[in-house]
C-alpha cells in the first residue's frame, strides 16, 4: 500500500528529472552549455530576493489556473477554458481597479479581486449549464468560449476601456488603492494563491460538497443513486473552476501588471492543465508544480543573456515532463470517460465474478 | 478458422489429454495473498468447476490463466509446454477463451460482425459478410448455439449475447474456455440452456473452467470440482460422489443451512402503496403498465418474474431514481411520487440496486466512503458540511465485521474487492440504518452460499424489526425461501399475489409466462 503510494508520488519527480536531462541534451545539441543554462536558471529564479520574487510572481496565476483545472477534473470535467476565464477576470478587475477612484484600499482591493472571481465564474457557469442541461461537451464549449473571450477582452482594451493617450491597446493603470502590495520584495498574491490551494484541498477532501463533486466525477450513475444532483454539481464545479481562474487573472492584474494589457496573460490557462497533471490532480501538489514552472519562466532572460539559450527550452522541458506524467493518466481518463458514456467493452476487469 | 483438432479424443477423465496445468501459482495483492501455491489441471473435454467463498481467489486465478494478471510465482503449462501469458492476446493465441460478465461486444453491430471482429474474412477492403455469417452458422450448428448471425447485438437478450461471446471465443480457436460466474445474470431458462451448451462443448473436446456460486449448477455439469479457500486449494470432489450440502461445507468449512428459518409474518400498517403506476424504460418504452402493489410493515413480499418485465423500472421508480409517468407511490402514508432519490431515502427507504458496479458503488472510493455513499451528509458522518472521518471509519469497521467483508482494510479501494464482497458492502450499507422500507433487487447476486444464508437472515431480521421488505430476484428459490407473499410480475403488471402457502414453483412458472 505505502510503497505504491510512494511510487506514484515519485513519478512526477522522476519525470521532471528526465525532462531536465533531455533539456540538457537539446541544449548540448544546440552547441550551448547545459551547465551555464542551469546556472542561468538558478540565477534567474532563486539567487536573490528579487529572483525569488519573480519566481513567486510567475507561479501565482499558475497555482490558481492549476487549481481551476483540478476542481474540474475532480468532477469529471475538462476545463480547457481557464485561459478565457482568466482573461475576463483579469480585465474586469482592471476595470474596477482603475474606474473606481475614491475607495480606501480595504474596500477597493478586495472589490477588484471579487470582480475577477465573479467574471471568471460567469463564462464557466454558462459552460456548466450547457453541459448539464443541454449535453454540450465542456471541451467544445470552453474552446469556443476562449475564442470569444480573447476577442472580447482585446476589443475592450483597445476600444471602450483603452487608455486614451496611448498607441498600444491597454487599459489605464489601476488605482494604488487596488494594488496588491509587495512585502519585502515578495508578492503577497502568491500567499493568497497558496491559501487557496489549501482551501481547495480542504473543500475537496473534507467537505460533503467535495464528496459530491468527487462522486459525480467518478461515477455519475452512483451519484444519481445516492440522490446527489448530478446537474447541479456539474454547474457548480464548472463555476468554481472559472472563479479560481478569474482570481488568478485578478491577482495578475492587481499584483503584477497593474492594468490589463492584451497578450500579457497568454498561456497561463493552458499551463494550468500542465500543472494539474504534474500535480496528479492534487490541490496541494499544485504549489510545487507551479513553483517549478514559475522558476523556469522567471529565468528566461537569464537563459538568453548568460547561456545564449533560447527560452523556448523551457517549453521543451515542460512538454517532456508532461508527456511522461500525463500519458498514462490521460489514457486511463479517456477509458473511464468512454465507460461512463455507456460503451461497453473497454474495461476487461469487471464482472459479477471479479 | 476453427480447427477440427478439437473434435477427436472427446472423452473426459483421466486418460484424456492434459490441456492446461497450473503449478504452484501464487499471487499477492497489497495486504492479501489472493492465490497461494495453487495447482490445478484441466483435461480435454472436461468441465472443471471452481468453488469457493467470496474472496477465495477464483477470479484472480482465472485472470492469470487468461493473461490479465501475471503470477508472482508458479508456472502455467498449456499442453505440457510452459508459457508466459503477458496479455489476453497471448492467451487467445494459445487457444484460451474467456467470457466476461460484461460482454465485449459492439452493440450496434450484427452477431456475425462481432464474431469476426479483429479476424475478419475480407473481400477487398470490406468484411465478407456472407462468409462471416457462414462461419457463425457453422459454429452455432456444430455446438448447438442457436443464434441468428444477422441479428443486431443490442436487440438480443443477455443469454444470447453471452452465446455470441462463446462463439467468438470458439471462432478464435479456443480449446479452453473460462467462464467466470456466467449464470449470475441469466434467467433460469437461459441458465439451463447454457449448461446444455457447456455439455455439448465438452463432448466435442473443449475444456471448460466454470466458476459459480450455485451448487445446483455444479452438480448438473461439472466433472470435477476444486474448492478454494483463502487462496489455497482445500479440496477436490467429484459431484457424483457428493451432494450440495457436502460441497457447501467443504467451501465454507462448516455446515450451511440452505433453507431460511423464519416465523410467520406479523404484518402491520401498509408501508408501501403503489397505485396504477406507469413507468418508462431507458428506451422510452412503457415498462410498468398500471401496477398496483402493497407491502406492509413486518412482511416480506417477493417479486417473481422473468427478467425484463419491468422489475428494474418498478424498483427505480419506488426509490426515486426514475420519473413516474402516472400513478402514485406512497411510503408510510407520504406521497413520494415526485420525490428524488435523496428525499425518498431520507424517508427511510433502503435500496439495494440491481447493478452494483453501475449504481451501488464508486469503485475508486475506499470501502469506508462507499459505506456512506448515500448518507454522506447525515449525522454522525457529517456536521455542518464537514465530513467526520472518525464516525465514518467507526461504522465501516463495524459493518465490515458484521457483514464479513473480506478486505485487508476499510481504506482499501472497493475496486480491489472480489465480486461477492462488493455486494456485501452494498448490503451492509443499506441494512445499517433501520429503514422503514427495504427494497432489495437481486440481493445475493454473486454471493457465496454462506453469505447468502447470512444476508437472508438479515432480511428476515429487518422484517422482524418491523420493516417492510420488497425483494426482487431472478432466483425463484430465493423468492420462495424468503417471502411471506409472492407477487408475480409479467409485462409490467402484478398478475397474481399469492400467500407463500399457495406459491409453488409450477404455478408461479405458469403465471410468469403469462398463463393464468
Ligand atoms: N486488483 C486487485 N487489487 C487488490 N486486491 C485484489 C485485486 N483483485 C482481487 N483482490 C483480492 O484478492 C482476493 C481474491 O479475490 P478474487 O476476486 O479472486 O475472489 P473470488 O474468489 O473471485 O471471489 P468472488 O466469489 O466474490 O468473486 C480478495 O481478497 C480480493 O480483495
Ligand atoms: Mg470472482
Amino acid at each position: 500500500m505505502n510503497r505504491q503510494r510512494v511510487q506514484s508520488a515519485l513519478l512526477p519527480v522522476v519525470a521532471v528529472l528526465v525532462a531536465f536531462l533531455i533539456g540538457a541534451i537539446v541544449v548540448l545539441a544546440d552547441g550551448k552549455s547545459p551547465v551555464r543554462a542551469a546556472e542561468a536558471v538558478i540565477k534567474g529564479s532563486m539567487a536573490n530576493r528579487a529572483a525569488i520574487g519573480a519566481t513567486l510572481e510567475k507561479a501565482t496565476p499558475l497555482i490558481l489556473t492549476g487549481l481551476a483545472v483540478i476542481v474540474g477534473m475532480k468532477a469529471g470535467l475538462f476545463n480547457i477554458g481557464a485561459q478565457g476565464q482568466l482573461l475576463l477576470g483579469s480585465i474586469m478587475s482592471a476595470y474596477v481597479g482603475y474606474r473606481l477612484t475614491v475607495l480606501p484600499t480595504v474596500v477597493h482591493l478586495p472589490l477588484a479581486l471579487l470582480a475577477g472571481v465573479a467574471f471568471g465564474a460567469v463564462p464557466a457557469f454558462v459552460v456548466g449549464v450547457l453541459k448539464a442541461y443541454r449535453g454540450v461537451h465542456e471541451v467544445i464549449a470552453t474552446i469556443m468560449m476562449n475564442t470569444i473571450l480573447v476577442n472580447l477582452t482585446d476589443w475592450l482594451a483597445g476600444g471602450p476601456w483603452m487608455q486614451p493617450d496611448q498607441a498600444i491597446s491597454k487599459t489605464p493603470p489601476i488605482q494604488a488603492s487596488a494594488e496588491i502590495p509587495k512585502v519585502a520584495d515578495l508578492p503577497v498574491g502568491f500567499f493568497l494563491a497558496v491559501v487557496m490551494a489549501f482551501v481547495v484541498w480542504f473543500l475537496l477532501s473534507r467537505t460533503t460538497l467535495g464528496f459530491e463533486l468527487g462522486t459525480v466525477g467518478a461515477n455519475r450513475d452512483a451519484a444519481h443513486y445516492a440522490g446527489m444532483s448530478v446537474k447541479g454539481i456539474t454547474v457548480l464545479a464548472m463555476t468554481l473552476s472559472g472563479a479560481l481562474a478569474g482570481l488568478g487573472g485578478a491577482i495578475e492584474t492587481q499584483g503584477v501588471v497593474g492594468r490589463f494589457e492584451p497578450g500579457f496573460n497568454r498561456g497561463l490557462g493552458f499551463d494550468g492543465i500542465t500543472i494539474a497533471l504534474l500535480a496528479k490532480v492534487s490541490p496541494r501538489a499544485a504549489i510545487p508544480a507551479a513553483l517549478l514552472i514559475g522558476a523556469l519562466r522567471a529565468s528566461s532572460t537569464q537563459l538568453q543573456s548568460i547561456a545564449q539559450v533560447a527560452p523556448e527550452i523551457v517549453d521543451v522541458i515542460l512538454a517532456v515532463a508532461l508527456l511522461l506524467v500525463a500519458a498514462p493518466m490521460i489514457i486511463r481518463w479517456a477509458l473511464r470517460l468512454r465507460n461512463a458514456s455507456g460503451v461497453e467493452g473497454v474495461n476487461l476487469n469487471t464482472g459479477w465474478g471479479s | 478458422m476453427v480447427s477440427d483438432r478439437i473434435d477427436h479424443d472427446a472423452a473426459a477423465g483421466g486418460t484424456a489429454e492434459l490441456l492446461l496445468e497450473a503449478r504452484g501459482i501464487t499471487k499477492r495483492f497489497p495486504g492479501v495473498v489472493a492465490n497461494a501455491d495453487v495447482s490445478l489441471q484441466l483435461h480435454r473435454g472436461e468441465i472443471l468447476a471452481l468453488l469457493g467463498e467470496n474472496g477465495a481467489g477464483k477470479s484472480t486465478l482465472v485472470k492469470m490463466l487468461f493473461g490479465l494478471y501475471r503470477p508472482d510465482e508458479g508456472e502455467i503449462r498449456i499442453k505440457g509446454e510452459p508459457v508466459t501469458l503477458r496479455s489476453p492476446k497471448d492467451a487467445i493465441s494459445r487457444g484460451i477463451g474467456m467470457v466476461h460478465q460484461h460482454f465485449q461486444l459492439v452493440p450496434v453491430m450484427t452477431v456475425a460482425e462481432n464474431v469476426v471482429l479483429g479476424a475478419e474474412p475480407c473481400r477487398g477492403r470490406f468484411i465478407d459478410q456472407r462468409r462471416a455469417a457462414a462461419e457463425v452458422r457453422k459454429l452455432s450448428e456444430r455446438y448447438g448455439l442457436a443464434v441468428d448471425p444477422a441479428a443486431t447485438v443490442e436487440d438480443l437478450p443477455v443469454g444470447t449475447q453471452q452465446r455470441v461471446e462463446i462463439i467468438k471465443a470458439l471462432f478464435r480457436g479456443a480449446e479452453i474456455l473460462i467462464l467466470d460466474e456466467p449464470t449470475a445474470v441469466l434467467t433460469p431458462q437461459e441458465t439451463d440452456e447454457l449448461l446444455q451448451i457447456m455439455r455439448e462443448l465438452a463432448a466435442r473436446g473443449v475444456g471448460i473452467i466454470f466458476i459459480t456460486h450455485k451448487l445446483r449448477e455444479v452438480m448438473a455439469v461439472a466433472d470435477r470440482v476444486e474448492v478454494l479457500r483463502g487462496g489455497r486449494v482445500v479440496g477436490s470432489a467429484v459431484p457424483s460422489r457428493t451432494d450440495e450440502a457436502g460441497l457447501a461445507s467443504m467451501m465454507v468449512g462448516r455446515t450451511v443451512v440452505l433453507r431460511v428459518d423464519k416465523t410467520p409474518a406479523q404484518p402491520g400498517a401498509v408501508m408501501l402503496r403503489v397505485r396504477a403506476l406507469q413507468v418508462d424504460d431507458d428506451r422510452h418504452q412503457r415498462a410498468v403498465r398500471g401496477l398496483d402493489l402493497e407491502v406492509r410493515a413486518g412482511e416480506i413480499v417477493g417479486v417473481a418474474g422473468v427478467q425484463g418485465n419491468g422489475q428494474r423500472e418498478l424498483v427505480e421508480a419506488i426509490c426515486g431514481m426514475r420519473p413516474i409517468r402516472s400513478g402514485t407511490v406512497e411510503v408510510d402514508g407520504r406521497d413520494t411520487t415526485s420525490m428524488n432519490a435523496k428525499a425518498v431515502n431520507g424517508l427511510g427507504v433502503a435500496h439495494i440496486p440491481e447493478d452494483r458496479e453501475k449504481h451501488g458503488l464508486v469503485g475508486s472510493y475506499t470501502i469506508a466512503d462507499d459505506l456512506v455513499l448515500n448518507r454522506f451528509d447525515e449525522e454522525p458522518f457529517a456536521r455542518h458540511g464537514l465530513r467526520d472521518f472518525t464516525a465514518i471509519d467507526k461504522q465501516a469497521e463495524q459493518l465490515v465485521q458484521r457483514f464479513d467483508v473480506r478486505t485487508p482494510s476499510i481504506h482499501t479501494e472497493t475496486n480491489a474487492l472480489s465480486g461477492g464482497n462488493k455486494q456485501k458492502v452494498i448490503v451492509a450499507r443499506e441494512l445499517s440504518y433501520d429503514a422503514k422500507l427495504v427494497v432489495a433487487a437481486q440481493p445475493t447476486r454473486g454471493v457465496d452460499v454462506g453469505s447468502i444464508e447470512f444476508i437472508h437472515r438479515q432480511l428476515v431480521a429487518e422484517r422482524d424489526r418491523g420493516a417492510a421488505v420488497l425483494v426482487v430476484s431472478a432466483e425463484l428459490d430465493e423468492i420462495l425461501g424468503l417471502s411471506d407473499r409472492v407477487a408475480v410480475m409479467s409485462e409490467g403488471r402484478i398478475v397474481a399475489m399469492l400467500p407463500i402457502e399457495e406459491a409453488d414453483r409450477d404455478r408461479i412458472g405458469l403465471l410468469m409466462a403469462g398463463g393464468a
